[in-house]
């Protein structure tokens, strides 16, 4: 006889909780936590393990708070653990006033937790001081489509474009590991007899499936453009045409890559002038080709100034603004486009509004209830914030959300010093991360799959992310918890705990922004339609396509930035003779605060490691599986050597995942870009020692 | 140094304004420039003889408008004592710092009939040194038939280059026993040669051109030999001269060029000097490369700061019709030189007009060679620069793909070699799978549900993991 089963818990179509990318995935409740299955367009192997965290023993269940500055975390009530929060931050302004708090978010939180971050700061907490993690991830590319199109969303076009086109220029980006599911639209792009091109100083799984590989020295990306721009005018594919009508800014432009004749290039990049020609005609010759850029080519402290290169490589081409061709960058993180729309930036108000402009202000302030002169001015930039935390004219507290910084952070062993300098630390997280470790109350808060929310993905779609479970017990939302904040900090009303709620006011807030979310709702979202911001009006559309008839600046043209290849900050010597890079590895995520918790992910990628060429490790004697010492003038990481002939020779490579003595970002730079603020941890000068035997 | 004067207006001062212009937004410069048009990209002239550029299109960035511009103007004379310069213009312009950047003058050889008693070339005759000349010599290509070259270094290569492209039958003659003798070894030399001829050029070399043929107009060369080559076109490419003549009326140091110390400074330290007119360490430069890192530093100087300039690495190209050259450093050790750690590896390939060699001192590049095949230019020019020992194999610098490991049969995979790494399935998941098509391993392991990137190969491993096909006999009734 058969055992009837109960009726079964109904499937939540819902989006996973990783990257940009936002993939479509089913969750059917199961036990205390869910099984995963794929959307139409499935999954990577996070996607797939995501749910394993969500009734494992690790993550936190209630809250903690630490008696004395070196107490032991306890337990704690919600309300003791809240109250404690908020009086240590009372207690910061009391003595230091406004801007003795400081707020730090993240680019997975999602839309409607980025607005209510930024509404707490700016209206409860009235400091100038917030700002996120996203800084460290989409600043530069923000800043280089804004001075050129007037405007910044990280695809102006469909993902699908990627397929369709005849060509594509990928510069700094690993997709085939760090978004694995975009390979089937390169696939699509080579069954059509498209041509996909490479820029990394690594032959990445990305980079072994392009026609062209080129792998430049690290922070030469700006030079190696310049020169595909140089020989595209070689060459004759300089659309005239195109710049006449839609564009201003060429002279300059062409006198400048002019210095960048193939020669130079070669001395600069390493590149090979051969393959820059035969890079330059597959984009020149394609009918549909697209610029695409990633962090590679962003986290520099000339990261803009790349950006801009790429884009004017773009515009001479006569991409951007054309169906199918264009230029665009991959945004990362879960909500890493949302996340830089809606206010938790320090000089930006919902909607892509300017802090510092007072129209916006007023509008802003006016959805708020408050008097725009009440409004804070902008404040530090994230790392500047971090490190400015604990110094005088700096914060002395500190509310975090989203965020791992003592992993994530550039010079991190820095920053953890200036984490520990705070008299009050409040981290609101899923499970004790580094960061949550030092806090004096860890306030426990839910998974993607316990509560409704929105993201908006790499392209500008608003996605729709379903609660499938309840939280354990002992757990909030992020939204309860800022709720619960504003409530003891003297706002009661206009912190609503319901996603929905929220989402509603920041569709006012955002409402004639750049990005207007004011024709997305719930129930649009519900009903399956795919909506592209700017959407101002509940029967409009959305925008799928940007930029086809103009460009958002005030003429309508896109402007071209002359850029030149600067010095490198670091540049390599005796005592640093090597370039030092950092990234991802495919199975593990960000600063690992999920994903080293997930036992299947941890089995394939247990530990931090560098990546070097034999010919390096022979000219240091050093084996593969070794441990060894890698040191830069911020510190050292004591990581496995991993051998591998595909990176250069005088490059070495490591992921950032992994914390104490194995973090990557114990390394970094925290060299900043001019405009972003984008520290440069993609490139550093840095060395690998020996370990003595009792220390391998 | 608020005040800076800066003689001469080609790719090195320039340069030098754009980046003092960068970096310090107050000063203030004034340029001379004795042509009379903004500053143009001298690298690209041989571009615009070809035809593949037209003239307006080798403009520099045009400096910022604070920056006073005096074209066509020249200075004559400099009171150093009064820190002022005077010029053809009659004009006094006071500085703080002088900067001298008034590059060199093309050299006409001493060839009888080719100029006039008044000093001015045969009509037909050219140097190829400004736009002026680039605009004479495309003027007279229009009607003349055979051009001679006179010099096979880099300029006389372009230029021949440049003719060829318009249409004219190109006969290049050059003193020396091979091409681009500074540059190249004899072997070289040899494939160079071998390569134009074959595009039509003549090649005569070993002699020098001793007179010109023809009366009012030119109608060839004659060279030393004896031998005479006809052409009714002639640029001489025979090399340049720093131009030394205002420092040298000012009273300063001067050599061949202008003599400046590690800031670029001359023996006044409120002149300096860089480029093709200045002398540094004993050594002239006559390329964009050096003059571009040298106004780097002498920026940074003029500004307060404290870069220093040692010395340039010479990495020259050559794109000679379809041959493409790489040359750096020492390219001809003496047969004689034994030197400790010398090595040379050469590869030549007479047939498909390749030859590389590369030229080491105790495991450091010290010169290179790379002709027909510079897939790896990128490589052995950042090596040559950075002046580090190479790794024991060299072979990777002579050729590309060399240093990377060969692609896998995904059939030879051993059991843990993971397959399908958005999934981590192994070779060895997938064999015991007992799947025999790729949609049945994405069921029952994952493999290829992620990026698909591993699809090819998960088919392949499946062919080969499969059992030989078994044929089942057909079950017969009984």
């Amino acid at each position: 006889m058969l055992l009837t089963p109960a009726v079964a818990p109904p499937a939540v179509a819902t989006r996973c909780p990783y990257c940009a990318l936002q993939c479509a995935m089913t969750l059917t409740p199961s036990g205390r936590g869910a099984t995963v299955d794929a959307g139409p367009g499935g999954l990577c192997r996070k996607g797939w393990t995501s749910a394993e965290l969500l009734d494992s023993g690790r993550r936190l269940t209630s809250p903690l708070v630490r008696d004395g500055r070196h107490g032991r975390l306890r337990e704690a009530s919600w309300d003791e653990a809240l109250d404690r929060a908020a009086a240590g931050f009372r207690a910061a302004q009391l003595a230091g006033g406004p801007h003795a708090v400081g707020v730090f978010g993240g680019g997975g939180l999602t839309n409607e937790k980025a607005y209510l971050l930024g509404k707490l700061a700016r209206i409860v907490l009235r400091t100038s001081q917030i700002d996120y993690n996203g800084r460290f991830c989409m600043s530069s590319a923000a800043a280089g489509a804004m001075r050129a199109f007037g405007l910044d969303r990280g695809l102006p076009f469909p993902l699908d474009d990627v397929g369709e086109a005849d060509a594509v220029l990928l510069v700094g980006s690993n997709l085939a590991e760090t978004m694995p599911p975009v390979v089937q639209h390169l696939t699509r792009l080579r069954e059509r007899g498209g041509s996909l091109i490479v820029v990394d100083p690594r032959r990445t799984p990305t980079a072994a499936a392009a026609a062209v590989h080129l792998q430049p020295q690290p922070g030469t990306d700006l030079a190696l453009t310049n020169g595909l721009l140089f020989l595209a005018i070689d060459e004759g594919f300089v659309d005239e045409e195109y710049i006449a009508a839609r564009t201003t800014g060429w002279a300059d432009v062409k006198s400048t890559v002019a210095g960048y004749w193939p020669g130079r290039v070669e001395r600069m990049t390493g590149v090979a002038e051969t393959d820059l020609r035969t890079t330059i005609r597959l984009l020149g010759k394609a009918d549909k080709a697209l610029v695409l850029t990633a962090r590679g080519a962003e986290q520099h402290a000339h990261g803009v100034d790349t950006v801009s290169a790429l884009i004017d490589l773009a515009l001479a081409l006569g991409l951007p603004g054309r169906p199918g061709s264009g230029w665009g960058c991959l945004t990362g993180q879960g909500n890493g486009q949302g996340g830089r729309e809606h206010g938790q930036k320090a000089d930006q108000l919902p909607g892509y509004r300017r802090l510092d402009d007072p129209a916006a202000r007023a509008h802003v302030a006016a959805v708020w209830g408050i008097d725009p002169d009440d409004l804070p001015q902008p404040g530090r930039s994230a790392y500047e914030l971090l490190d400015a935390l604990g110094t005088d004219g700096g914060p002395r507290a500190l509310l975090l959300m989203g965020s791992n910084p003592v992993v994530s952070a550039p010079r991190a062993g820095h920053v953890q010093s200036r984490l520990a300098s705070l008299d009050h630390l409040v981290v609101a997280d899923v499970v004790l991360s580094e960061t949550a470790a030092m806090a004096d109350v860890v306030l426990p808060v839910a998974q993607w799959a316990e509560e409704d929310g929105t993201t908006t993905d790499l392209q500008g779609r608003v996605l729709l992310r379903r609660r499938a479970i309840d939280p354990p017990a002992g757990v909030r939302t992020d939204l309860q918890v800022l709720s619960g904040l504003a409530a003891r900090l003297g706002h009661a009303t206009g912190f609503a705990a319901d996603p929905r709620e929220v989402f509603d006011e920041l569709r006012r807030a955002s409402a004639g922004g750049a990005a207007d979310y004011a024709g997305i709702s719930y129930d649009r979202l519900e009903a399956g339609e795919a909506l592209h911001w700017p959407c101002p009006d509940e029967q409009h559309p959305g925008t799928p396509r940007l930029f086809l008839d103009r460009f958002a600046t005030a003429d309508g043209r896109a402007r071209f930035v002359a850029v030149e290849q600067p010095i490198a900050p670091e540049p390599v010597d005796d005592t640093y003779p090597l370039h030092l890079t950092t990234g991802r590895v495919a199975t593990q995520y960000q600063s690992g605060a999920q994903t080293r918790r997930i036992d299947s992910l941890t089995a394939t990628a247990p530990e931090g490691f560098v990546e070097l060429h034999p010919f390096l490790a022979e000219q240091l004697a050093v084996q593969d599986g070794e441990r060894v010492r890698v040191v830069t003038r911020r510190g050292e990481a004591f990581v496995r050597a991993r051998l591998t002939d595909a990176i250069r020779p005088d490059t070495v490579f490591v992921p950032f995942h992994w914390a104490g003595r194995q973090r990557a970002n114990l390394l970094t730079s925290d060299a900043l870009d001019p405009v972003s603020r984008m520290p440069a941890f993609k490139v550093c000068a840095g060395r690998i020692d020996r370990l003595e035997e009792a220390l391998r | 140094m608020r005040r800076v004067v800066v003689v001469g207006n080609g790719m090195a001062g320039a340069r030098l304004i754009d980046e003092l212009c960068r970096r310090d937004p107050g000063v203030l410069v004034t340029v001379f420039g004795a042509e009379d048009r903004p500053a143009y990209n001298r690298i690209l002239l041989s571009d615009v003889l070809a035809g593949r550029r037209e003239q307006a299109d080798i403009a520099l960035t045009p400096a910022p408008s604070r920056v006073v511009q005096r074209l066509g103007t020249a200075v004559t004379t400099v009171d150093r004592t009064a820190r002022v310069v005077h010029a053809d213009d009659g004009t006094q312009t006071p500085y703080d710092a002088l900067v001298l950047a008034t590059g060199s003058t093309a050299i006409v050889p001493p060839v009888q009939g080719i100029a006039g008693h008044d000093g001015r070339l045969l009509e037909g005759v050219h140097v190829f040194r400004t736009v002026d000349d680039c605009t004479a010599i495309t003027a007279g290509a229009t009607s003349a038939r055979r051009a001679v070259v006179v010099g096979g270094g880099l300029l006389g290569l372009e230029a021949a280059r440049g003719l060829l492209a318009r249409g004219l039958q190109v006969d290049l003659v050059h003193g020396a026993g091979h091409l681009m003798e500074t540059q190249l070894d004899a072997t070289a030399g040899a494939v160079l040669r071998r390569a134009i001829e074959a595009l039509g050029v003549g090649v005569h070399l070993g002699s020098f051109a001793a007179g010109v043929l023809g009366g009012r107009t030119v109608q060839g060369v004659r060279l030393a030999d004896g031998r005479e080559v006809d052409g009714d076109l002639v640029v001489l490419a025979c090399g340049v001269r720093p131009q030394v003549d205002l420092a040298r009326a000012a009273g300063l140091a001067v050599e061949r060029g202008v003599l400046v110390d590690d800031r670029l400074r001359t023996d006044d330290p409120h002149v300096f000097a860089l480029g093709e007119c200045a002398q540094h360490r004993g050594a002239v430069y006559g390329l964009v490369a050096p003059a571009w890192e040298q106004a780097a530093v002498l920026a940074d100087v003029l500004c307060g700061g404290l870069a220093a300039y040692t010395g340039s690495r010479l990495v020259t190209r050559l794109k000679a019709m379809d041959l493409e050259v790489a040359a750096m450093g020492e390219t001809s050790p003496e047969p004689a030189d034994s030197g400790a750690g010398l090595e040379v590896l050469a590869f030549c390939d007479p047939t498909r007009h390749v030859y590389k060699k590369l030229v080491l001192r105790d495991g450091v590049v010290t010169g290179a060679l790379l002709l027909g095949d510079l897939a790896t230019a990128g490589a052995v020019t950042q090596a040559f620069d950075r002046g580090r020992p190479l790794p024991a194999d060299r072979l990777h610098l002579l050729f590309a793909g060399l240093g990377t490991a060969p692609a896998v049969d995904p059939a030879s995979l051993p059991a843990d070699a993971v397959v399908c790494t958005c999934n981590a399935v192994t070779a060895g998941a997938l064999r015991s799978s007992g799947c025999r098509t790729v949609e049945d391993a994405a069921g029952a392991t994952r493999a290829t549900t992620g990026c698909g990137g591993c699809r090819e190969s998960v088919r392949a491993l499946l062919e080969a993991a499969a059992p030989t096909p078994v044929l089942v006999p057909e079950r017969r009734s009984a």
